[in-house]
């Protein structure tokens, strides 16, 4: 048997199907626009079944609406994990910034009088 | 720390660091509004985006036999399982979104061979066997790197990994019961289990990377808690598992030095060809260029279809303007 040495520089363990090759750098998106014709992105939320909010499970593309709904059915739904389908244009989501988030969540911040816990009552009090 | 910078920046930097490193440190996750370090951001996308293409590429090789599946029920579960190939590779271009490259330009990189995707994908499914096999084999090794990868620090990733976890166990499943059926069948049945086995066991354990002592970026990776063992690992941890599966199955594997190792509690296993390895991940396996050219001309073909998709959109939403 030869001594054979592995290409330690050629390839890396990276991600779930294991071992690909290192080629050159890789580009990895400046934030991008769609190229030319493609379709808009669409955030899925899937209710899992009656009883529960819908809740957000990731996002595809598709040309209309009506398509999003078909798709995130084919893609999210393939095992009964669903009842019913929410899609929204991403453009469409307004969300907080992680950068503010101290500022922003601090009115709850100093609120303990919000929560149960804050009231002391005696042991002899029932249902309480 | 660089130290030529102002003091204010520093600090400023310093800051968000501290803030991102106690959050891996926490096991909490990283989710993509967050500031993250630029290498950290790269490192995903190329995780992702490699995994994904996997998913995309893996598709052919099964893909091969759905019109030769010897009935119907086998050809239902090859449809299942190719399309779930499908669906995690949309899992996993979704999460890669998040960070703001696009979709439609990963797919234009693997088809111009600026992204990668798993060398796996490159070797020939030419015996109805491997569809077995595959499923055995390369999907277990899929799911021994993939169940870590649920505690990801990248939340999307992790996610994505989640559901992909519970469907790669079909995958697996279904190939084992497809081996046992045929070692139930005849001897020529028999030797093509056998047969398939012998070609795809070496190229599962590449599947692990490179020996630890030679996979640099291994210590990075673990401290991102991007990476939770080592190559060699889950090597081990594969090999454990699939030596008694293989006995279950009547199958042996084609390495004189396997064997009980009772001192360590695991297998020892023989050395690893890399040489061979070598040559399909440089572009030199038997099937790489054919896996790009069948992926774009998919791409290509379909463009029309893309292009219409959007031209009916366009006139049904000025359709709705009007009778509004």
């Amino acid at each position: 048997m030869t001594e054979a040495s592995p290409p330690s520089d050629s390839f890396t363990a990276e991600g779930g199907h294991g071992a690909v090759p290192t080629g050159p750098a890789v580009p990895t998106g400046s934030p991008t626009r769609s190229p030319r014709n493609s379709w808009p992105l669409w955030e899925v939320f899937v209710r899992g079944k009656r009883g529960l909010n819908h809740v957000h499970v990731g996002s595809l593309h598709a040309a209309d609406g009506e398509m999003a709904l078909g798709n995130a059915r084919d893609v999210y739904t393939r095992r009964n994990e669903g009842v019913s389908i929410w899609v929204v244009p991403a453009g469409s989501i307004t969300a907080s910034s992680p950068d503010e988030k101290d500022a922003f969540f601090a009115p709850s911040g100093d609120k303990v009088y919000r929560h149960p816990t804050f009231y002391e009552i005696p042991d002899n009090v029932p249902h309480m | 720390m660089n130290e030529t910078v102002q003091p204010e920046t520093v600090d400023a930097d310093r800051a968000v660091l501290d803030h991102f490193e106690s959050t891996i440190a926490h096991d909490q996750r990283i989710e993509p509004r967050d500031w993250m370090p630029e290498k950290y951001r790269k490192t995903m996308i190329r995780q992702i985006a490699q995994h994904a293409h996997s998913e995309i590429i893996g598709m052919q090789p099964e893909g091969n036999w759905i019109t030769r599946a010897p009935s119907l029920r086998r050809k239902a579960i090859l449809l299942a399982k190719v399309q779930d190939e499908a669906g995690h590779g949309m899992y996993l271009y979704s999460a890669a979104e998040t960070l703001g490259i696009d979709r439609g330009e990963m797919t234009e990189m693997l088809i111009s061979g600026r992204q990668k995707y798993s060398s796996i994908f490159n070797y020939p499914t030419p015996s109805y066997a491997d569809v077995g096999v595959i499923g055995w084999l390369v999907d277990g090794a899929a799911i021994c790197n993939q169940v870590p990868l649920c505690r990801s620090s990248f939340g999307p990733y992790a996610r994505a990994m989640v559901r992909i976890c519970k469907e790669e166990s079909f995958h697996q499943r279904q190939g084992y019961e497809l081996l046992m059926t045929m070692m139930r069948g005849t001897d020529t049945q028999r030797e093509m289990v056998q047969e398939s086995v012998n070609r795809w066991w070496w190229p599962s354990l590449m599947m692990f990377g490179p020996p630890d002592e030679q996979s640099p970026n291994t210590e990075q990776s673990m401290a991102w808690k991007i990476k939770r063992h080592t190559n060699d690992e889950l090597r081990q941890r594969y090999v454990d598992m699939s030596v008694p599966q293989a006995e279950a199955l009547g199958v042996t594997f084609p390495d004189p030095e396997l064997r009980w190792n009772a001192a360590t509690g695991h297998y020892d296993y023989g050395q690893i060809d890399w040489d061979d390895f070598n040559r399909v991940v440089s572009g030199d396996g038997p099937c790489n260029a054919e896996r790009i050219e069948h992926r774009r001309s998919a791409h290509e073909d379909g463009a029309w279809v893309r292009e219409a998709a959007i031209a009916y959109a366009d006139k049904q939403a000025a359709r709705t303007k009007t009778a509004a």
